[in-house]
């Protein structure tokens, strides 16, 4: 019997996590996005007190993948227009995608430079512990892009699963240079230095967003698209490091 | 009794076991059978394949050499602290694998406790390295040899190992002659579960030793990566994982199920 009661009080603290009074929008954003959007929640839940955002962050394609096999999503807000687009083709996205903000590369390194690392070239350097995001990822592809259109051969070290991570690795010293967003600057200041990537090479990337059909709040994450595009909200991602259309 | 098993146990069981079989089902209908070879023989799974056989090995060995007098110590001697250490050897077990992976890196990366002295004295560097991969695995998977193994020593009869010293038998020739046969088949099923779970190591090793093809890029870092770019290939190197899995269940069958 003691189990029994064990088991329905666990149920019922199940269903009040799930179900309070308030509805939940599930929103998966880009790891660059982190700390913009922790922001742009606060904000939101401030109007809406009925809503409750849960941010869920990751690599762009982690979370695509996620919801091209069903992940019950409500807003989707990759660092890339080419992640979109797989999950517009499948007929997962309300409205077409709009641009939220945008965002360019810079090299990150530890705080101090102690590898004096001065631009794209060092990248090449074997001797330094160099550090990208994944192909996949869209930090990786753009960083990839910078390096070829700066004629460089990089020998990554390591190719992270998402930019954070990157960011993680260089602030701890264990990394001497990476290519991140320059919102990560302002981001990860914590030991971390920039140093910029001239126009001539640098990459923008784009942040799409879009309503996603398989969520189950769907007037909801109208109203949190809606609210990212207001003057607030983008002053809070200009205040993050990105530029807003 | 057949008859009398009551029927909510059953259902409990049955639904059980799904959760068991579903999953691999799954895996099994998602795999491109045709395409199989191609992706197996491709560069990135043989790196990868070859790098979990290297660090899984390497990590096993290590276990062996460090973990063995370990358990030796924990189930023959008494000393002050050996609860404690006994709950060291037990946290990796615990700790999510990401959190032990920052602590290696803390501790053994170039500006960490131990590790900066290491890279000052002789330029090892383990971050990012096929050693720190090596590092990582040991870490999570060292306590299954431990625990294995103390507990067989703790078990086995010291009479044995006395009548052969009263016999004239050196220490060396009692622990070569008698106490290592008795605990033979422990050690190998130790072995085994260490190099087992060394072989699925995943968080530690990404988060102490990146992600780097043919360094650090282990198969359950192939299969993660390979997640968001080629699924094809995520799937046909997640077979392979469940192969291994099989095969060494199989060959552990008799000590956990008896001779049946």
């Amino acid at each position: 019997m003691r189990a029994l009661a064990i088991v329905a009080a666990v149920a019922s603290l199940m269903a009040g996590c799930g179900q309070g009074d308030k509805s939940e929008v599930l929103v998966s954003a880009a790891a660059s996005l982190t700390d913009a959007f922790r922001e742009i929640e606060t904000e939101f839940e401030s109007a809406h007190p009925d809503l409750d955002i849960v941010l869920n962050f990751a690599g762009s394609s982690t979370l695509r993948e996620q919801i091209l096999a069903g992940a019950p999503v409500d807003v989707f807000v990759p660092a890339s227009e080419s992640i979109m687009q797989p999950v517009v083709d499948d007929g997962l996205v309300g409205d077409s995608p709009m641009v939220l903000a945008r965002n360019r590369l810079a090299i990150a390194v530890p705080i101090g430079n102690p590898a004096l690392v001065t631009g794209l070239d060092d990248f090449a350097d074997s001797a330094l512990l160099i550090g990208l995001c994944a192909p996949a990822v869209p930090c990786g592809e753009f960083a990839r892009r910078a390096l070829a259109r700066a004629g460089v051969v990089a020998e990554p070290d390591t190719n992270e699963p998402d930019v954070r991570s990157l960011l993680t690795k260089i602030a701890a010293g264990e990394l001497d240079a990476g290519i991140v967003y320059e919102s990560d600057l302002v981001a990860g200041g914590d030991g971390i230095t920039g140093i910029p990537i001239s126009d001539e090479f640098n990459v923008a990337a784009t942040y799409p967003i879009a309503v996603v059909t398989n969520g189950d709040s769907p007037d909801g994450a109208a109203l949190f698209v809606a609210f990212v595009a207001t003057a607030q909200s983008r002053s809070i991602l200009a205040a993050n490091g990105f530029t807003t259309p | 009794m057949r008859s009398r098993t009551p029927w909510p146990l059953v259902a409990l069981a049955v639904a059980a076991v799904l959760l068991f079989a579903l999953p691999l089902f799954g895996l099994l209908v998602r795999t491109p059978w045709s395409g199989l070879g191609e992706i197996l023989g491709s560069e990135v799974a043989r790196d990868a394949l070859w790098l979990s056989l290297v660090t899984s090995l390497g990590a096993t060995i290590v276990a062996l050499i460090l973990g063995l007098p370990l358990a030796w110590l924990l189930a023959r001697i008494e000393f002050p602290g050996r609860a404690l250490v006994r709950g060291l050897v037990l946290l990796p077990l615990v700790l999510p694998p990401v959190v032990g992976g920052a602590a290696l890196l803390f501790t053994f990366g170039r500006r960490g406790l131990i590790g900066g002295p290491i890279d000052e004295l002789t330029g090892l560097v383990l971050p990012f390295s096929t050693w720190g991969a090596v590092l990582a695995a040991t870490f999570v998977a060292m306590p299954f040899l431990v625990i294995t193994m103390e507990g067989a020593l703790r078990n086995l009869d010291t009479r044995y190992e006395g009548a052969a010293s009263t016999l004239g038998a050196g220490r060396w020739m009692v622990l070569r002659r008698v106490t290592l046969p008795l605990v033979a088949p422990s050690l190998a099923a130790g072995l085994v579960l260490t190099w087992a779970r060394a072989l699925g190591e995943f968080g530690a090793t990404i988060t102490f030793a990146g992600n780097l093809q043919g360094r650090t890029q282990t198969l359950p870092l192939a299969v993660f990566v390979a997640l968001e770019s080629d699924r094809d290939v995520a799937v046909a190197l997640s077979l392979v994982m469940v192969a291994i899995s099989l095969t060494v269940l199989v060959a552990l069958r008799h000590r956990w199920w008896g001779a049946s």
